[in-house]
């Protein structure tokens, strides 16, 4: 089954592509017939109970993580980052909160000192890509179909095609969504949400799974806070009540207000 | 809607168990799922509508327990439940939430009929 719509065709819509790459535009298309009863059948998970006994009856105790089989890839990855020295960061945030922004901002800050690379993660386009492409620095784009999140697998097949450079430092900008793409590792050595200021200062607790996964918390737009109704107080507190261990910077990609202290824990990363 | 990569790999594993115990049919499948997981339960159900297609686990019944959130306070190790504001410990006042329990995602057991 194909997890991007749930139709019945094998096959992988994920596209991985380098900026001027031809193929990149086609449509995740697949031919649902409905005549041949498609549909969803959702009480189906609740019917077909027995009553009868069942002679051979067997109950198998399994205990089995279901995300085992992603968790067992990020360790792989993982454990590749470790051989090469690659410090494999994982950027999350709803869409529109600055990420890519803030991310050539930080390329162009760092990229004399440290070697870079970049894997960008989106349901379609080449958009982002393409701007990283400009910065100079190596980029991959992850084209997930209709995917709400990056998963190790792509990440695997991504960081085939990228090759990232040994001692370099491989920023994984995730899928813009605040919700799924913390449940599933990649094998990033640390995980940072982004949220701006446009959005509420109650971020934290609406979505807490996501702060508790990361280790840094970026809150970014800063330059906006006297046209927005953002307590940065409330916000500080609400992310430190949800994950008292996150590291909180407050900054603006655009205008570098407060970039210094991201870009020195940035130079001092370690893989 | 990562519910539905969770439902294949719910389908993925359970069938892969079904079948090294030489089932004929899994009757129930039941699943240990946390409120603070990250998962939709409704759209989970759903997910699993349609995950089973043309696998042995269609027409299998899915027991999903609900597990309730439970949090340690690292500081003076008292448990609590926390609120929705996922407020201080009330013993001792820290700020130092620890989830113990509420964030499960596993597949606990299968009940299948056996091959004769």
């Amino acid at each position: 089954m194909c997890d991007t719509c749930g139709c019945g065709q094998e096959g992988n819509p994920v596209r991985i592509s380098r900026p001027g790459e031809t193929d990149l535009h086609q449509d995740h298309s697949h031919n649902h017939d409905h005549d041949q009863n498609n549909s969803h059948t959702h009480d189906s998970v609740h019917s077909h109970d027995h009553s009868h006994d069942h002679p051979h009856q067997k109950m198998i105790r399994i205990e089995e993580d279901i995300l085992g089989k992603n968790n067992l890839l990020a360790s792989r990855n993982s454990g590749f980052f470790e051989a090469k020295d690659i410090v494999a960061l994982n950027l999350m945030s709803s869409p529109g909160s600055g990420k890519t922004t803030l991310l050539e901002r930080t390329i162009e800050a760092v990229k004399e000192s440290r070697k870079l690379a970049v894997i960008e993660g989106d349901q379609q386009t080449m958009n982002d890509a393409e701007r990283i492409h400009r910065t100079g620095v190596p980029v991959v784009q992850i084209n997930t179909g209709n995917g709400c999140h990056l998963d190790a697998e792509m990440i695997h097949r991504a960081v085939k095609k990228l090759d990232p450079p040994q001692e370099s430092i491989l920023f994984i900008e995730n899928v813009g969504n605040l919700v799924c793409p913390s449940l599933f590792e990649l094998g990033e050595k640390s995980r940072i949400v982004i949220i701006s200021v446009t959005e509420g200062d109650d971020k934290p607790l609406k979505y807490p799974t996501m702060f508790q996964q990361a280790q840094v918390c970026i809150i970014n737009k800063i330059d906006l806070l006297p046209y927005v109704d953002f307590n940065m107080e409330k916000a500080r507190e609400n992310a430190l009540a949800v994950n008292p261990k996150l590291e909180l910077f407050e900054l603006s990609a655009k205008t570098g207000e407060g970039m210094d202290h991201w870009i020195q824990w940035i130079l001092t990363r370690e893989p | 809607m990562h519910e539905l990569s969770i439902a294949m790999s719910i389908v993925d594993i359970a069938s892969r168990k079904a079948d090294e115990a030489s089932a004929e049919k899994v009757t129930l499948v039941e699943l240990d799922i946390g409120i603070m997981s990250g998962i939709e339960f409704i759209s989970l159900e759903f997910a699993l509508s349609v995950a089973v297609k043309d696998s042995i686990l269609e027409g299998t019944r899915f027991k999903i327990n609900r597990i309730e959130p439970l949090c340690e306070c690292s500081s003076c190790n008292h448990l609590y439940t926390p609120g929705q504001d996922f407020g201080a410990c009330p013993e001792c006042g820290k700020q130092e939430i620890e989830f113990i329990r509420g964030k499960e995602l596993q597949i606990k057991s299968l009940l299948i009929d056996q091959k004769e």
